[in-house]
């Protein structure tokens, strides 16, 4: 499988004008190229035993400081368990792991001082106000006494919860509830920040919501690392991909060099009853052109190169799905 | 839905973040030292107990009143008639000093137990607070403080109630306190050692109706163990709460003797071998 690199620098949508214009004092220079160039994350040969089950299977990923890096697979791909791995809440059979400079285990707690987390699990105290989550927060983060009552505001403000400080979380709706978890995690003002499945399970309305969020931490130079299943969101707000199947890396790019690499410029779908796409499914592998089921279609990959020879259908232009869908050999939503 | 201002109230930048990483906050933090137990990260969890208590210690409050209550009604005027006095004391003195031994019990060992279990696999609440800077030891730790002392506090009530019924009050009952925390730390980190090994809630009750309710009657709460036959009166010596009510009963009646050191030394090796398993147990079953 072909594994293009990504450096530090692959940042290809939004890149920060600051950086790239502004004229940089030396000592700024420098410090750009410390962080960006070097790993925020670095996980390499990283294993996982569950008793006879893998989870996570030799795993080699560098986090680049400063992207927003989508941690695409399918379910029980081992993402979760990544994630769970650079908190120091799963502990790695074999490899060595590297949060911002600190070793895991060993110094995972220096590096949980400067990360912040949103599992995929709500795990809020449904008990509590808003303010009273991010208060207990603000101290676990060694948020100096004095500052506290600013961070808190801050957080509710990025949040959008301001007006719901002092409502029980038990009341919040589903949204809110995951803007709170997610300014739970923002509490402490970190570099990096970890989203396990930011927006499962919620409507398309307040998953834009949490996009606009997600990409307002990219613009401000936080480093994300954000694991889904979601094909769209990964296409709209990750800078780097990197696709994962039974708990390794199977590929990484940005989504269009990964779209490029493994499902081409062009798709074609072929509708049709399901004899006939029985049909164009054993002629197209008895040929050797990339397919995949599609819902009621025959989707043929890399259209662009069959001239001719393909059959009637639907041209569009591949996307990162195709990719996965190749990679993977899973379809997800 | 507002995206992060780039800038902060105080005017700092939003995460002393990505390109510019190298700014106060984080190299404060990356050159910090971090240590076992860190007093930030306990504050922080009993945070929330404190908060969490604010909201039900009104009903708290009310049981661990009417519990002693209805014991020095029902043991005090029933039994009291009966037997006017027990090893030189008045029945009542006897009762209030033992109930005290009752209250840490309950109000330690079964928080140890629901509230850990409850905690960690229902709320998940300590999934999250593993996320943060917070190690299991730290975790468990705190726990274990606040439930005990409050544990501690909770001691005092039975005394009292008791005064109310005729106890003399002397200052030595406030000692209640301090040995209610050391015991109320032991049983706590009973509590958490169970919880983190039981399979189901539903598990609790065998140690509640076979182990504690046995080991608050066989104390000498309600009546001395000299009276119980031999093998009974050895394994209540091995009963944490046994060296805890005799503990408070000296320290109610100013009757200290070198037993007392003994008692307190059984307290002290309770509280820690818990503490430790505890911490074992539970920080095992919460990282894989």
């Amino acid at each position: 499988m072909t594994r293009p690199r990504t450096g530090g620098m692959t940042r290809t949508r939004s890149p920060r004008t600051d950086t790239a214009s502004s004229p940089a004092p030396e000592a700024a220079d420098y410090a750009r190229t410390v962080t960006v160039g070097s790993a925020a994350i670095s996980m390499s040969g990283v294993v996982k035993r569950f008793g006879e089950v893998t989870a996570v299977a030799g795993l080699d990923l560098d986090v680049p400081a400063g992207v927003c890096f989508g941690l695409l697979g399918p379910n029980g791909a081992g993402k979760s368990t990544t994630m769970r791995m650079l908190t120091a809440q799963a502990i790695a059979d074999e490899g060595e792991i590297h949060v911002l400079g600190h070793r895991l285990p060993q110094q995972s707690k220096q590096a949980r001082m400067a990360m912040g987390v949103a599992p995929q699990l709500d795990n809020l105290d449904v008990e509590l106000t808003c303010r009273q989550t991010l208060a207990v927060f603000a101290c676990l983060y060694r948020v100096p006494r004095t500052r506290r009552a600013a961070a808190v505001a801050r957080a509710l403000q990025i949040a959008n919860l301001s007006a719901r400080a002092d409502t029980v979380v038990r009341e919040l709706s589903g949204g809110m509830r995951r803007r709170l978890l997610i300014a739970r995690a923002l509490i402490h003002e970190p570099r990096l920040v970890l989203l396990d499945e930011p927006t499962v399970g919620l409507d398309p309305q307040v998953r834009q919501e949490l996009w606009t969020l997600i990409d307002g931490l990219r613009t401000a130079g936080v480093t994300v690392l954000m694991s889904t299943h979601y094909i769209e969101e990964a296409e709209r707000l990750a800078d780097t991909v990197a696709v994962m199947s039974s708990g390794r890396i199977v590929a990484q790019g940005t989504p269009a060099q990964l779209t490029a690499a493994h499902a081409g410029r062009e798709v074609i779908e072929v509708y049709g009853p399901p004899a006939t796409l029985e049909r164009l499914e054993a002629d197209a592998t008895a040929r050797g052109w990339e397919h995949r089921r599609s819902g009621p279609a025959l989707a043929l990959l890399r259209a662009e190169t069959l001239d001719g020879e393909a059959p009637e259908g639907v041209r569009r232009p591949a996307n990162l799905e195709d990719a996965f869908v190749a990679l993977t050999g899973q379809e997800i939503e | 839905m507002r995206s992060p201002d780039r800038r902060s109230s105080d005017g700092r930048e939003l995460g002393v973040t990505g390109d510019r990483g190298a700014g106060p906050t984080a190299a404060g933090m990356r050159e910090r030292r971090v240590r076992r137990l860190e007093p930030a990260a306990l504050a922080g969890v009993m945070m929330r107990d404190v908060v969490l208590f604010r909201r039900y210690w009104k009903a708290t409050t009310f049981s661990s009143i009417v519990q002693p209550v209805i014991y020095l009604l029902a043991f005090g005027l029933g039994f009291g008639r009966l037997v006017p006095s027990v090893d030189h004391q008045r029945y009542v003195q006897y009762l209030a000093t033992g109930v005290v031994a009752t209250a840490v019990l309950f109000s330690s060992a079964c928080p140890g137990m629901f509230n850990t279990f409850i905690r960690w696999r229902f709320q998940r609440t300590y999934d999250a607070l593993l996320a943060a800077p917070v190690d299991a030891e730290e975790l468990v730790t705190a726990e274990m403080l606040w439930i005990s002392a409050r544990a501690g506090v909770y001691g005092l009530a039975p005394l009292a109630v008791g005064l109310a019924f005729g106890l003399h009050a002397t200052p030595g009952m406030l000692l209640a306190a301090p040995v209610g925390f050391l015991t109320g730390f032991g049983f706590a980190g009973f509590g958490v050692l169970i919880a983190a090994e039981a399979k189901t809630i539903d598990n609790f009750n065998y140690i509640t109706s076979a182990v504690l309710t046995p080991m608050f009657l066989v104390a000498g709460t309600f009546f001395p163990i000299s009276g119980l036959p031999s093998a009974l009166r050895v394994i209540a010596r091995f009963n944490p709460l046994y060296h805890c009510v005799a503990l408070v009963r000296d320290a109610a009646l100013d009757s200290f003797s070198g037993a007392d050191l003994g008692h307190a030394a059984v307290l002290l090796a309770f509280a820690a071998a818990m503490w430790r398993l505890a911490v074992w147990r539970l920080g095992r079953r919460l990282v894989d």
